[in-house]
């Protein structure tokens, strides 16, 4: 799973560059997740803008990649393509997440509290 | 031949149980519907429903095991889409649908759920949802209105 990981302005802009999040990639993202994201900062936006598609495997490891930072970290989403805004929206997770529709509504807002 | 006479248009696949088996399958269909002309809003709706279906027969049914024949057809009709799929795996627990039922996001950080939001997503995106268990074989079908004729 290739993310790669940018850190501008105190944020880590993580983007992900594949075509889909689905259950043959779920625990190798995850990871990737983690090991992208664990000594940065705090603030993490993920620009989802290459994901065609995210089915339920793939959105329970984005959740996971959230609780496996701890309370340290925080995960933005941006750019949702159809499809993946579609999962988010149906299965509520997009009142657990900041969703940005893309990366430069994401950089220019800063993160409240 | 006019129309009448004409067959539904098919799409027909038997695969081994993969993940990487359901991929491609899915990349197929959502092939397939796009020639047909349908909608990327329906195409999508697709390829929710056929992904969790198929990724329950490929860890459920066959456990993970990476082998096991799953046969998938699909019928475009008038204002629907038809859907059959059979598996020779380990049959539904209960020998039902799991319920349509959203996993509980309001706890803290910590229970946030991983899981479980497969057969919501299936109930919700589909119509006229069935599970039968006929012998050895597994068989799951279900609708998905295109409304191609009566779109407003």
């Amino acid at each position: 799973m290739d993310l790669h990981s940018a850190v501008e302005n105190d944020t880590n802009i993580i983007t992900v560059n594949a075509n889909r999040i689905d259950a043959g990639v779920a625990i190798q993202f995850k990871d990737a997740m983690r090991a992208s994201a664990i000594d940065g900062p705090a603030r993490v936006i993920l620009d989802m803008s290459q994901v065609a598609f995210v089915d339920s495997s793939g959105l329970g490891a984005i959740v996971a990649a959230m609780k496996q930072l701890g309370g340290g970290h925080n995960i933005e989403l941006a750019a949702l393509t159809p499809d993946v805004d579609k999962v988010f929206r149906l299965t509520r997770m997009d009142s657990i997440f900041v969703i940005h529709t893309d990366m430069e509504q994401a950089t220019s807002t800063r993160q409240a509290g | 031949m006019t129309s009448p006479l004409r067959p539904d248009p098919l799409f027909s696949r038997q695969f081994s149980a993969s993940d990487a088996a359901v991929r491609i399958l899915l990349a197929e269909l959502r092939g397939w519907l796009t020639c047909l002309g349908m909608d990327e809003d329906i195409c999508g709706s697709v390829e929710i429903v056929m992904a969790e279906a198929l990724n329950n027969i490929v860890e459920h049914a066959y456990s993970g095991a990476g082998k096991g024949l799953v046969d998938v057809s699909v019928t475009q009709q008038t204002a629907q889409l038809s859907f059959t799929i059979r598996d020779e795996g380990q049959p539904m627990p209960g020998l039902r649908l799991p319920d349509n039922q959203l996993p509980d996001a309001n706890g803290p950080l910590a229970e946030l759920p991983e899981g479980g939001f497969g057969w919501f997503l299936i109930h919700h995106l589909t119509r006229q949802l069935s599970y039968e268990r006929q012998g050895d074989q597994n068989l799951i079908c279900f609708e998905i209105a295109t409304n191609n004729a009566s779109k407003v």
